[in-house]
């Protein structure tokens, strides 16, 4: 076991609690269960995301043609107005929305306000069907219209298909089972079933799950819609 | 407030409102900003350090605020933050990978075919590098 003294050389408490916590024998995070267990898989989901990011930058790198300009692949023409980039911007919006009702409900299911939790989960996962269907439509137009396919496209770098593909997709995979997710925790919010008297963990670690996503879509955005 | 004390992690984890509302705000507002740096078409070196400030910033509160990392025990912050800094390895091996791949693609297929020096000019308008 191990005892720190007053004068530890790793200063602060949380430092100290940090050290005591992971030598301890036994429980090392003082959370529940359900809890740790969605990090660990946060982890390594951030992984395999990272790993599709890191093989994107490599192929992006690595080719001699030129890269499509995602500004002008993703504009869309409003109004008479060609707006670059529009139809990305309204669904990170979106996302971001879906992130703060998420993350009233987890307040909200804290409180032991389980109808009102249980209405704003059902309208961040409204939110994210609205995110998956913008993402059908712009998958659509690039498909159709300007003919992007994986393995090549009239714009330049062929690879810029299999990038787009894999990571808007694989990331939309993770929104439509987040969507699924979510309206299993809000029918058991509002039918006051199981997960009564939990203090509103439940709810906590499917939001921890869906600001994940709304995470992964930030670097996505970054990188390969703005660079 | 007490949204700054730590919580010991048995309960739900109740802060208030504002924090939440505060962080909605400002992640709108940093989005728009990252958006409007492709409006105005920023460029070069520009571009990327806003792209990269505003998606730090934005994924910093997301994980600090919403995800309720702020308030957590340092055993779970570090068993969940350290590990992905490898990634940061993975990217450098593979950014000097990448840039070997390109310079042997452009001796090699790019200037044997004809068009020596396109696709690497190409390449240079497009990426703005």
């Amino acid at each position: 076991m191990a005892h720190e003294s007053s004068d530890s050389p790793l200063g602060t408490t949380a430092w100290r609690d940090f050290v005591a916590d992971w030598s301890a024998d036994r429980v090392a995070f003082r959370v529940p269960w359900g809890k740790a267990m969605m990090w660990l898989f946060l982890v390594s989901d951030t992984f395999v995301f990272s790993c599709f990011l890191v093989a994107y930058m490599t192929v992006r790198t690595s080719t001699p043609v030129a890269w499509p300009n995602a500004s002008e692949v993703f504009a869309l023409t409003i109004g008479g107005v060609e707006l670059p980039l529009i139809l990305i911007a309204i669904m990170t919006f979106v996302l971001i929305s879906s992130s703060g009702t998420m993350a009233m409900a987890v307040r909200a299911a804290a409180l032991g306000r389980r109808r009102e939790a249980g209405m704003l989960v059902l309208l961040t996962a409204a939110l994210g069907a609205s995110f998956v269907g913008m993402q059908a439509f712009e998958w659509s137009k690039l498909i159709v219209e300007e003919g992007i396919r994986p393995w090549g496209n009239p714009l330049g770098a062929p690879q810029f298909g299999a990038a787009f593909f894999t990571i808007t997709g694989f990331h939309g995979l993770h929104v439509s089972a987040g969507v699924l997710y979510l309206l299993v925790v809000a029918i058991r919010l509002l039918t006051r079933g199981a997960a009564a008297a939990d203090g509103g963990q439940g709810v906590e670690i499917a939001g921890l799950y869906w600001h994940f996503v709304d995470l992964v879509w930030v670097f996505i955005f970054a990188f390969f819609y703005l660079w | 407030m007490d949204a700054l004390s730590p919580s010991a992690g048995g309960h739900g984890q109740q802060h208030p409102i504002g924090v939440y509302l505060k962080v909605w705000g400002l992640l709108f507002v940093l989005s728009t900003l990252s958006y409007l740096v492709d409006y105005f078409h920023v460029g070069g070196v520009l571009r990327w350090a806003l792209i990269v400030a505003f998606m730090l910033a934005k994924a910093g509160l997301i994980v600090a605020v919403f995800m309720h990392m702020r308030w957590e025990r340092r055993a779970l912050l570090v068993a969940v933050l350290l590990p992905p800094l490898c990634l940061l390895v993975l990217a450098g091996l593979m950014w000097a990978e990448a840039e070997h791949t390109r310079q042997t693609r452009n001796v090699y297929f790019v200037a044997e075919s004809g068009a020596a020096g396109h696709g690497a000019a190409d390449k240079a308008d497009g990426a703005a590098r």
